[in-house]
């Protein structure tokens, strides 16, 4: 097919193509995921383990997750859950074959999105009253 | 497994500019890739200005002004020019769309015009659609039937089932769907991406055909359909405002419900 050529085909750029609500959103929805199962397994198995430990490592889990860095973290852990929770039913509704409308689409997108910013700041508004 | 960066072929380096003439008042400034197989060098970006004055609003006709006045060796398909034959599909501003239906007004500055992405290139903006049209030929696009038809007319359906396939018929292939789909982008050697399942799709319903379950086995595969994430990106991009997220969405609820 190519004897003639003196270069073999490129692949051609994809790299480039728009952000639409559309990639962006199964991105999120992936990196959410992938998010939750390594840094959410990760603090909820030393946080078990240190429950196991006694009081000192106990103690000293209590200290660690009060750290500005882990408080981030699990302040990324809490968006990743309830975007990787609301967008999971978006998909389970699009399973029935409802809602897949381009129109639809979009608008179930941007509420989940919104949604999930809201839940977040809602949850971290109602821990720093309880503290 | 999902791969981000261009093979070394295929990356793209710095290309020519072509000025607009002097006195060109209204000046769109286009980038086009450009790959010529006889030159042995990798793709690279051209910049044509275009004075819009004597050009008519379609990107498609952008091209074939540069094609005619400015740089006869620019590389494209085009037909119709009205968006049925479905030829001029090409990545125009980010997405896939047909360049004839396209209007130059509707992109804010420069216009980028890239082949459908993640495919072979054959020259500047025709890439290879081998694959593609293997594809769709694989989901057999033709009526199946077992029982004799009868003797003095057509298989004939009812209003309300041909308007069940009306839409997916509407269909023209033009790639755009697919090639905008990244799931088809790093799995198309083994998934049929979107335009292949809408086809398959469109016989499935129809009532007509009597190889509905030969055509649910066939698709049932981890990759033949179920590669598909419902991004949805195939929706977004058709210009023919087909839906086959929808459509693939439909043909996994049958197989799940055929179980039971």
């Amino acid at each position: 097919m190519n004897t003639t050529t003196k270069h073999p085909r490129p692949l051609s750029p994809f790299m480039h193509y728009r952000w639409q609500y559309s990639n962006t959103l199964s991105i999120l929805h992936r990196i959410s995921g992938l998010g939750l199962a390594a840094a959410g397994l990760v603090l909820l198995i030393y946080w078990l383990v240190a429950a196991a430990s006694g009081e000192e490592a106990y103690a000293r889990a209590q200290e660690v997750f009060a750290s500005p860095v882990v408080t981030v973290l699990l302040f990324l852990v809490s968006l990743a859950f309830f975007y990787h929770m609301l967008n999971g039913i978006r998909h389970l509704v699009w399973d029935t074959g409802r809602g897949l409308e381009r129109q639809t689409a979009r608008k179930s997108g941007w509420a989940v999105f919104i949604s999930a910013i809201l839940l977040t700041l809602i949850l971290w508004l109602v821990i720093g009253g309880a503290a | 497994m999902a791969q981000f960066r261009l093979p070394p072929n295929s990356r793209v380096v710095a290309g020519k500019t072509f000025k607009a003439p002097a006195g060109a008042k209204n000046v769109r400034v286009f980038k086009i890739y450009r790959f010529d197989p006889e030159s042995g060098e990798n793709p690279r970006v051209d910049t044509y200005e275009v004075d819009m004055a004597t050009c008519g609003p379609m990107v498609l006709d952008a091209l074939i002004k540069i094609k005619n006045e400015i740089d006869s060796t620019l590389t494209f398909r085009r037909s119709c020019r009205e968006g049925i034959c479905g030829s001029c599909a090409m990545n125009i501003d980010g997405k896939n769309t047909l360049a004839c239906t396209k209007a130059t007004e509707d992109i804010k500055g420069e216009v980028k015009i890239y082949p459908l992405p993640h495919m072979p290139v054959i020259k500047d903006l025709v890439p290879d659609l081998t694959n593609f049209y293997a594809q769709y030929a694989s989901v057999k696009p033709w009526l199946q039937t077992r029982t004799p038809a009868p003797p003095d007319r057509e298989r004939l359906q009812s209003k309300e089932d041909q308007e069940k396939i009306d839409r997916p018929s509407a269909c023209i292939l033009c790639a755009c769907c697919s090639t905008a789909c990244p799931s088809y982008w790093w799995n198309s050697d083994r998934y049929l991406g979107p335009a292949a399942l809408l086809a398959a799709y469109r016989w499935i319903i129809d009532t007509r055909d009597e190889a509905t379950g030969e055509r649910l086995d066939a698709l049932e595969d981890p990759f033949r359909l179920y590669r598909c994430h419902t991004i949805m990106n195939c929706t977004e991009a058709c210009p023919k405002d087909l839906n086959p997220a929808r459509a693939i969405a439909e043909i996994k609820k049958m197989i799940a419900e055929r179980r039971h």
